[in-house]
C-alpha cells in the first residue's frame, strides 16, 4: 500500500492551550489577555496558510531493515531495533504542513512581529505533529479493514534523528517512500524542506513491544523523555 | 515620574507606540540619547530579563518587550549613529551551513539588540568561511553560531578551526547554541561558550565584553 494523503486544514489545527505550552507557559499559568490574543492570532494564521499533506507506504520487515540500518550510524542498541523486529505491520511515511507557514513566520520577524512570529512557530510544530498522528490513525484505519489491528495492539511512530536512529536514516527512508511526491524534499544535511516536516517509520504490534526504559546512553542528553507519555499513550490505547 | 522610568515601565509592558512617544519626548528635552538607551530601554529589557530568569514572566511577553525595545532604538539609532556612539559590543551570528532553522538564532539576536550589542545577523545556510570574514570587517568580539541537526553541529568545528587559521580565536569569542547541543560539545570543539536561550547568550556576550 502507497497513499498520498490529503489532511483536511480544519482537523490540523493546534488548541491555544498547546501553543501557549509550546511557549513554554505552564498549563498552572493564566497567561495574560495579549498572550492569548496573540496565541488565537496565530492559530488563525496558521489554519489560513497550512497545508498539511502526507504519504505514507507499507514496508516489510526486510525492506526496512534496509531503511533503519541507512549509513551505518545508529546508535548500537536503540528501542526501535527491538521493537520493528517484534511488530507486526510497518509503513513509513512522511507529513508536511507546507512552506506558507514558515514564510510567514520570517515575515513576522521582519516585521518585528516577534511575539507573533514565535507563536506562529509553535502551532506550526503541532501542526506537523498532528499531520503525523492523522497518519497513524490512517494507517491504523487500513489494517482494521483488513482485520489485521485489534485492541491488544498498539501503534507508536519513530522518526531519524531520536532514540538512536541517526538523522541519515532520512536518506534510505526518502529513497524508499519518496516523499518529494507531496513536496517533501531532502538535503544533503539531511534537513526537510518544507522545515515543518517529518518522516519516520509507524510500527504496529502487541502494546507490550513498545515498552522500554530511557535508560540508553543517548537518553541522558535528551530534554523531553516524550517517549513515556508516548508509552502510556500505547498502553492505554 | 521620571520619563526614563516611564519608558522602561511602558517597555516591560510591552506597549510599543507609547516607548515610541516617549523615547521622542526624551530627544525633544534633550536627555543624552545614551542615556535614554541605557537608563530606559536596556534598564527596562534588564528587568524583563530578570523576571524571565524567575519563570514571573514567560516568552511572549520577553518578545513583546523586545518589539516595544525596537520601536524607542529606531528614534534613537541615527542619534547614536551620528554622534558616534559605539555600542557595547558586535556580534556575528548566523545559522551554520546546511541548515534553515533560524527561531532559535533570530530570538538570540533579539536578546543581544536589547541588550545594546550590534547584531550582524548573517541568516542561515551560512558557510564557515563568511562567518571569519564578517567578523573580521566588522571587528567583531563576538561570533555566534546556531545549528539544530546533529548533521550540520559539525560546520561548528569547521569555524572555529578556520578562526585558528586566521589568528582570530580567541580574540574574538564564539559561542554556539541549539537543540542538539551542549556544554560539552561546545568545549569539545573550542567553542567559549555553549549558550541555551537568548537570555544566557546575554550574559555569555556581557561577560566576554566585559560589562555588567
Amino acid at each position: 500500500m502507497r497513499k498520498t494523503i490529503p489532511i483536511p486544514r480544519k482537523n490540523n489545527v493546534p488548541s491555544v492551550g498547546d501553543v501557549l505550552k509550546g511557549q513554554g507557559i505552564p498549563e498552572a499559568v493564566t497567561p495574560d489577555e495579549t498572550t492569548t490574543r496573540l496565541a488565537q492570532q496565530s492559530i488563525s494564521i496558521y489554519r489560513d496558510h497550512s497545508d498539511p499533506t502526507g504519504i505514507i507506504m507499507e514496508i516489510s520487515k526486510p525492506d526496512f531493515t534496509e531503511v533503519y540500518r541507512g549509513e551505518g550510524k545508529n546508535e548500537e542498541e536503540t528501542p526501535l531495533d527491538k521493537i520493528y523486529k517484534a511488530s507486526d505491520s510497518l509503513a513509513l511515511f512522511a507529513v508536511t504542513i507546507g512552506e506558507n507557514v514558515g514564510a510567514k513566520i520570517s515575515g513576522l520577524f521582519h516585521e518585528n512581529e516577534f511575539a507573533l512570529g514565535s507563536m506562529l512557530d509553535s502551532a506550526a510544530s503541532l501542526g506537523a505533529e498532528m499531520a503525523a498522528q492523522a497518519l497513524e490513525k490512517f494507517y491504523a484505519g487500513y489494517l482494521k479493514e483488513s482485520g489485521r489491528f485489534d485492541s491488544t495492539v498498539g501503534v507508536m511512530q519513530f522518526s531519524p534523528g531520536y532514540c538512536g536512529w541517526h538523522m541519515s536514516g532520512q536518506k534510505k527512508l526518502f529513497q524508499h517512500l519518496r516523499p518529494d511526491e507531496v513536496g517533501i524534499t531532502l538535503r544533503e544535511s539531511f534537513l526537510m524542506q518544507p522545515l515543518k516536516s517529518i518522516s519516520g517509520v509507524i510500527v504496529v504490534g502487541a502494546k507490550e513491544i513498545f515498552e522500554f526504559d530511557d535508560d540508553f546512553p543517548f537518553c541522558s542528553d535528551c530534554d523531553t523523555h516524550s517517549c513515556r507519555d508516548r508509552i502510556e499513550a500505547v498502553l492505554n490505547q | 515620574m521620571d520619563i526614563l522610568q516611564e519608558l522602561s515601565e511602558n517597555l516591560q509592558r510591552g506597549n510599543g507606540d507609547r516607548v515610541a512617544e516617549l523615547t521622542q519626548e526624551a530627544i525633544d528635552e534633550r536627555l543624552e540619547p545614551k542615556k535614554i538607551l541605557d537608563d530606559g530601554l536596556i534598564a527596562g529589557m534588564a528587568v524583563i530579563g530578570e523576571r524571565f530568569k524567575k519563570h514571573e514572566i514567560f516568552l511572549p511577553e520577553v518578545l513583546l518587550a523586545a518589539k516595544a525595545m525596537y520601536a524607542g532604538m529606531d528614534l534613537l539609532k541615527p542619534l547614536l549613529i551620528k554622534e558616534g556612539i559605539p555600542t557595547i559590543g558586535k556580534v556575528v551570528i548566523g545559522t551554520v551551513q546546511g541548515d534553515l532553522h533560524d527561531i532559535g538564532k533570530n530570538l538570540v539576536a533579539i536578546m543581544l539588540k536589547g541588550a545594546g550589542f550590534e547584531v550582524i545577523d548573517l541568516g542561515n545556510d551560512v558557510p564557515p568561511e563568511r562567518f571569519i570574514e564578517v567578523a573580521e570587517e566588522e571587528a567583531a568580539e563576538v561570533i555566534g553560531m546556531s545549528a539544530l541537526l546533529t548533521t550540520t553541529m559539525p560546520v561548528m568545528k569547521k569555524v572555529i578551526d578556520l578562526a585558528k587559521e586566521r589568528g582570530i580565536y580567541g580574540k574574538t569569542k564564539i559561542i554556539v547554541g541549539g537543540a542538539p547541543l551542549s556544554s560539552a560539545y561546545a568545549k569539545e570543539i573550542g567553542a567559549d561558550a555553549y549558550c541555551y536561550d537568548g537570555l544566557n547568550a546575554v550574559d555569555c556576550v556581557k561577560g566576554f565584553v566585559g560589562v555588567g
